[in-house]
């Protein structure tokens, strides 16, 4: 019990730490919310090794944190939207059989633009910003999948057992 | 630990969906640039609405500015921390928003669908 509380610990630094790196990486494409995400990395690793309610946990440190580090009440709003989409998403898709950690963390990806949008869309009162849409479904499975590809090494290499039920 | 199956299918869903919306979207806002009409909403509320064949400069409450020439609209001015929507892209007669997410101002594009009156009479 110890052992994981210290872990999680560690767990929700790095994610912090990731998303500190994030901060430092503007990417701009013209479109608002295309984003990396590379603090996500810590979040599917902790949902293989142990669980949604230890991933939600470490994420929700890591959003306030970084919330209120670097950003404002308002960008946690945001955070926390995505992030509470994302990883409801990965945790179902994870139980489905046939997925990889690549889908799982597409799907988070995704889910996590979609959910951003949706808040987006009711801060302003306006609809109009669906249009982002398709961008950002692609731009979140882009980024979603290179993340995939750093958990999946991250837990191969870390725990190989987690991997069974990948 | 391999990409499998189902990932793909997934992968290809989303691409249909977003290829879906996209020229969904392209049809609905598609328009002849001369009849684009520039909306900015605030908060949910209409603030105005511009036409994109007049170059101007619009300054929204005080926080924000947007700017039209050669029927683009771009945000040039905004006390927002962040700075996202001056780095948005143009947006023209083609349709297309920009969003000031703190400020809450959205300006989006469209086309006038009421026909313009001809004469009045009367």
């Amino acid at each position: 019990m110890k052992r994981k509380t210290a872990y999680l610990g560690m767990m929700a630094a790095a994610a912090i730490l990731l998303g500190y790196i994030e901060s430092l990486l503007p990417l701009y494409i013209g479109v608002p919310g295309v984003k990396l995400g590379i603090s996500n990395l810590a979040t599917v690793f902790v949902l293989y090794y142990y669980g949604t309610k230890e991933a939600a946990l470490v994420s929700a440190v890591r959003i306030l944190v970084v919330g209120f580090l670097f950003g404002n009440l308002f960008s946690i709003l945001f955070s926390l939207a995505g992030a509470a989409l994302s990883l409801l998403v990965m945790a179902g898709v994870k139980r489905i059989r046939g997925f990889s950690v690549f889908g799982v963390s597409m799907a988070g990806g995704i889910a996590h633009n979609v959910g951003q949008l949706i808040v987006a869309s009711f801060v302003v009162e306006n609809f109009y910003i669906l249009y982002y849409l398709p961008v950002l479904l692609i731009s979140g499975m882009i980024c979603g999948f290179l993340i995939g590809i750093a958990s999946g090494a991250v837990i191969r290499r870390v725990s190989p057992e987690s991997l069974k039920n990948m | 630990m391999f990409i499998k199956r189902k990932d793909i299918l997934l992968a290809a869903a989303v691409l249909a969906v977003a290829l879906l919306c996209y020229v969904g979207f392209r049809l609905s806002a598609g328009a002849d640039p001369d009849r684009a009409v520039l909306t900015i909403t605030v908060d949910g509320e209409e603030y105005g609405t511009y036409s994109l064949a007049e170059d101007q400069q619009i300054e929204i409450n005080g926080t924000n500015t947007c700017e039209i020439s050669d029927g683009e609209v771009r945000m040039v001015q905004a006390d927002c921390p962040d700075q996202l929507c001056m780095h948005q892209k143009a947006i023209s007669g083609s349709g297309g928003t920009i969003v000031c997410l703190p400020n809450r101002v959205v300006l989006s594009v469209a086309s006038d669908s009421e026909p313009e009156v001809d004469s009045i009479t009367g």
